[in-house]
């Protein structure tokens, strides 16, 4: 079947998808953005971790079809989400398009602080609190954490634990990733 | 395999009259986990999330009629104060992504003995509305689980909503886990007072082939509170009472070994939540009791 639906606010549609596919199988297979991650296939570690019409959802969980004429953001448009919400206007040049989101990579000047590349706040301070080690979690903490964040301008550190509670890390021991969020919320309080 | 996207209810009912062997599917959080480990491949997959109505709920006199798709999340934030055993029951379900997806009917739909709301459901005293092409029926939320994974539901009728009563008194739940999130119960227990009637329930999960009312312990304690006037002076539950509550809540169990605790250990665990669970529910009963007192 076909499913037409918006990713990182743009117009996409997805060919020869079979009924029983995953939102997520669509996403990296048949549109190539592997930035959503596929690991357990059961919602247990969330690093699939998508907005699909403004919600966190495990992508692994909810059927193609079911995203049919949805709104789906993933981490590859993260940045240009955030800097909408900035904005709280949209101009109608906005969205991260197919080729941007595949070509997407922190990059820049310095892919280990970010430097250079196009990066939400959640993104930079994850870099600059050193909570990426292996990565694989990285990008379902990062769509949990910025949904939270747009919710919650001050989170408690209760708040951020409940928050993440559906995405696993098994490096970092998740200290360093409540770092990054406490970093990002008062990044933002701060309007930095 | 067949995607049917009904875009009604009504048309949802005459698919599934038309092809009883789909599978609804509205959260995804059971479904497709089974999709995905290739251990069930539906001919048809039936999706519910076109359907407004199933994620609506209405609060009435008496009871708070539930869509069933009606996501975890939104129990958990809009109907704490007429469900609060269901709202905390919600609160303990996986994680923040799951409850925003799934919700009570796919919880019944399912009936596993561990699904997170049924011991909240039993607790409280609900009806599940069920729908076909034939006609609508409301099945007693204690009829409704028949085996493990098994469900009073026809082949050809779906989940609509549930209606549950709204809390007349405290509401206690309670789960054991090896974790605070992403936790599928060893064993859960709920417990509501229900002061209009002079009768406590009870839920019990996990621990047995279905979830389960422990009616032999409600009986002794409707039985003992009613003896000691305990609903007119308020006074601590005496720990006898309690133990021997706790005891016929796990006696109430018929659990198994599986790989996440033993049947001993369940039976134990549900004994030891009984007790707490009333302790919490009654002492706070008897704090309204005293500020309603204290006022007039």
């Amino acid at each position: 079947m076909r499913v037409h639906f918006t990713v990182n606010g743009r117009p996409q549609q997805a060919d020869d998808v079979w009924e029983g596919e995953s939102l997520l199988y669509v996403l990296r297979e048949r549109l190539g953005l592997p930035g959503s991650k596929n690991a357990c296939e059961q919602g247990e570690c969330g690093s699939c971790t998508v907005r699909l019409d403004g919600v966190p959802v495990c992508s692994c969980l909810v059927a193609a079809g079911q995203a049919e004429g949805r709104e789906v953001v993933t981490v590859e448009g993260l940045a240009d989400h955030a800097r909408q919400r900035a904005r709280a206007t949209g101009d109608g040049s906005s969205g991260t398009s197919l080729d941007e989101a595949k070509g997407w990579q922190a990059h820049g000047a310095d892919s280990r602080t970010g430097e250079g590349a196009e990066l939400s706040p959640v993104q930079q301070a994850f870099i600059d609190a050193g909570a990426v080690q292996c990565g694989f979690c990285t990008p379902g903490l990062l769509v949990a954490a910025d949904e939270m964040l747009e919710r919650n301008p001050s989170p408690s550190d209760a708040d951020i634990r409940e928050a993440l509670s559906g995405n696993l890390c098994r490096c970092t021991g998740y200290e360093k990733i409540m770092d990054a969020v406490r970093l990002a919320a008062a990044r933002q309080s701060e309007g930095v | 395999m067949d995607f049917l996207r009904p875009a009604s209810w009504e048309e949802a009912l005459a698919a599934k009259a038309e092809h009883p062997t789909a599978v609804p599917i509205a959260g995804g959080t059971d479904v497709m986990v089974e999709i995905n480990f290739d251990h069930r491949r539906p001919e048809y997959l039936m999706d519910l999330t076109r359907i407004g109505d199933l994620y609506e709920w209405e609060v009435g006199q008496d009871t708070v009629r539930l869509g069933a798709s009606v996501p975890y999340a939104s129990i958990m934030e809009h109907l704490r104060t007429e469900l609060p055993g269901l709202a905390l029951a919600s609160h303990t379900v996986a994680s923040p992504q799951i409850r925003n997806r799934g919700g009570v009917g796919g919880n019944l739909g399912t009936a596993s003995p561990a699904g997170d709301a049924h011991p909240a459901l039993l607790a409280a005293g609900a009806e599940v509305e069920v729908e076909s092409v034939r006609g609508s029926r409301r099945i007693p939320v204690d009829d409704f689980y028949t085996g493990v994974k098994r469900n009073a539901l026809a082949p050809d009728e779906l989940i609509r909503a549930v209606h549950i009563d709204k809390a007349d008194g405290p509401q206690q739940y309670s789960k054991v886990g090896t974790r605070n999130a992403m936790v599928i119960a060893v064993c859960a227990f709920g417990l509501a007072l229900h002061p209009v009637t002079r009768t406590v329930r009870t839920g019990v999960g996990s621990a047995a082939p279905t979830p389960v009312r422990a009616e032999a312990a409600e009986d002794f304690l409707n039985a003992a509170l009613e003896e000691g006037g305990f609903w007119d002076n308020g006074k601590t539950i005496t720990p006898s009472v309690a133990k021997q509550f706790a005891d016929l809540c796990a006696a109430a169990c018929n659990p198994i070994d599986d790989v996440r605790g033993t049947a001993s250990y369940r039976r134990h665990a549900v004994g030891v939540m009984a007790r707490r669970t009333l302790t919490w529910t009654w002492e706070s009963y008897r704090g309204a009791r005293r500020t309603t007192e204290g006022a007039a």
